[in-house]
């Protein structure tokens, strides 16, 4: 086995139902690796991002971090949980807390660690991302591009060893998608593995070391970002990419 | 009308404002650790609810439905006059307390659980992706915000169980209802007695009133 790998997600399927959501979809991620996954919306591809932090339970097939199996009937999610960043599409800071009580929260009653120190970490982050004078404020006085890039730090005081990102920039006026994606690209510069889920193409091409394409609950093809975005191998991927637009003539 | 009020007998008013007070005292005593016992009864019951926990959640359903939807005179009457029946005789004050939180755990437990259903589940999600527990998740994410949420039922609640507390004389308790009761027949003043209710309820639930819609606009933001 491969020792770089830190995310092996083993033929998972997942239904909502009747209806399968997942259909045995395979992925590994190494340490350091970003994978970016594309796809139609309701494809599964935020189904798959959940599966990985235990917020969805699958029906077969099985996940590991670190080489442990971690979807079992006993698995510890709250430890997991800890190992694992996550940030969502839709605002999701707790909005009767301060931005930085929001970050403090999980290293304080989760972790256990030292308000002092965290406290430092965190001005540290925001400071990184921008916000400093923010830490006082209360998530609605922010726009949606600050409350974003607050929920990154939030997920990253936790030192994740992996990062997922569920379309956190859907929801955004365009106007600052871009400070989020600056964000997310420094955070690759620093060497954090992370999973992204997005539909916006240039970025995706930008930052991918691979590329996840996902149809219908499948996976269909992964590819280096310039072999899929110039040539994509399948029929389907193709047809998803000539819908953006976004196969470049050479 | 000025005649009218002239006819009121002062005297006798002046004189008999000390039973008031106390009777006032006594009523504010039953709402407040009724209603207090109503707050913990309702905030489990809402738990139970929310976490669908097996066969317990059915028993707090019933209770809420039989709660709801009985007068709390008849809660009483049961209470006073039926469990001594099966051995078990409670004191009016007894029942006044127990009465009282059997009618407003129902109560509460119902705007509990409005406030809770209102917290979106992307709050309880977020919470849990950072490892808190789902006991964790629901003592410092839902449970504050679903609170201000429910703050105006919880509230209106309050002084619904504060004014129920004038039935609690026909279980021979000396409350606010009782004296002037017990001073018409005595008396037959009846118009200072009334008088005198009126005015002994609205100076303990004015406030409260007040206080209440102070909370509600300073627990309000985002």
């Amino acid at each position: 086995m491969d020792n770089n790998i830190l995310l092996k997600i083993d033929e998972i399927t997942k239904f909502f139902g009747e209806h399968k959501v997942l259909n045995k979809a395979s992925l590994t991620v190494e340490k350091g690796e970003i994978v970016v996954v594309l796809g139609p919306s309701g494809c599964g591809k935020s189904t798959l991002l959940r599966c990985i932090n235990g917020l969805e339970d699958i029906q077969g097939g099985s996940i590991s971090l670190d080489g442990n199996v971690i979807t079992q009937k006993d698995t510890r999610w709250t430890e997991i949980r800890q190992k694992i960043g996550m940030v969502f599409q839709s605002y999701d800071l707790f909005p009767h807390m301060t931005v930085l009580q929001n970050i403090l929260l999980a290293p304080l009653r989760v972790q256990h660690r030292k308000k002092q120190d965290i406290k430092e970490d965190a001005l540290k982050l925001l400071e990184r991302v921008g916000l400093l004078d923010k830490k006082a404020s209360y998530p609605s006085e922010l726009s949606g591009g600050q409350r974003q890039r607050v929920a990154i730090v939030r997920a990253l005081i936790m030192n994740p060893e992996i990062m997922l990102f569920d379309e956190v920039t859907a929801a955004l006026d365009p106007e600052m998608v871009h400070e989020v994606l600056d964000v997310m690209l420094d955070l690759a510069k620093a060497g954090m593995t992370m999973v992204i889920v997005t539909h916006e193409m240039q970025f995706a091409k930008a930052i991918a070391d691979k590329i996840v394409f996902m149809d219908n609950g499948e996976i269909v093809e992964i590819s280096k970002p310039d072999i899929f975005f110039n040539n994509p191998q399948t029929e389907r991927s193709q047809r998803f990419l000539n819908k953006f637009n976004y196969t470049e003539k050479r | 009308m000025v005649d009218y009020i002239k006819s009121f007998d002062i005297d006798f008013i002046k004189q008999h404002i000390p039973q008031y007070v106390d009777a006032a005292w006594l009523t504010l005593r039953i709402a407040f650790i009724g209603i207090a016992l109503s707050l913990i009864i309702g905030l489990f019951c809402s738990l139970i609810l929310h976490f669908k926990v097996p066969v317990i959640r059915h028993i707090v359903k019933g209770y809420i439905e039989l709660s709801r939807n009985t007068p709390l005179l008849v809660q009483l009457f049961f209470l006073y006059f039926g469990l001594p029946k099966i051995g078990i005789l409670l004191d009016s004050e007894h029942c006044a307390y127990i009465g009282l939180s059997f009618l407003g755990g129902s109560y509460m437990a119902e705007s509990f659980r409005s406030g809770i259903e209102a917290i979106g589940k992307i709050q309880t999600e977020s919470a849990l992706s950072l490892g808190l527990s789902r006991f964790q998740v629901m003592l410092y994410i839902v449970l504050p915000q679903a609170f201000s949420v429910s703050l105006p039922s919880l509230c209106a609640n309050v002084i619904f169980l504060i004014k129920e507390t004038s039935v609690f004389s026909v279980v021979a308790l000396a409350d606010l209802m009782y004296v002037a009761k017990d001073l018409i027949g005595l008396y037959y003043n009846t118009d200072e007695a009334l008088l005198m209710l009126v005015i002994a309820y609205i100076i303990i639930l004015l406030p409260i009133s007040i206080i209440a819609g102070i909370l509600e606009k300073r627990l309000r933001h985002g």
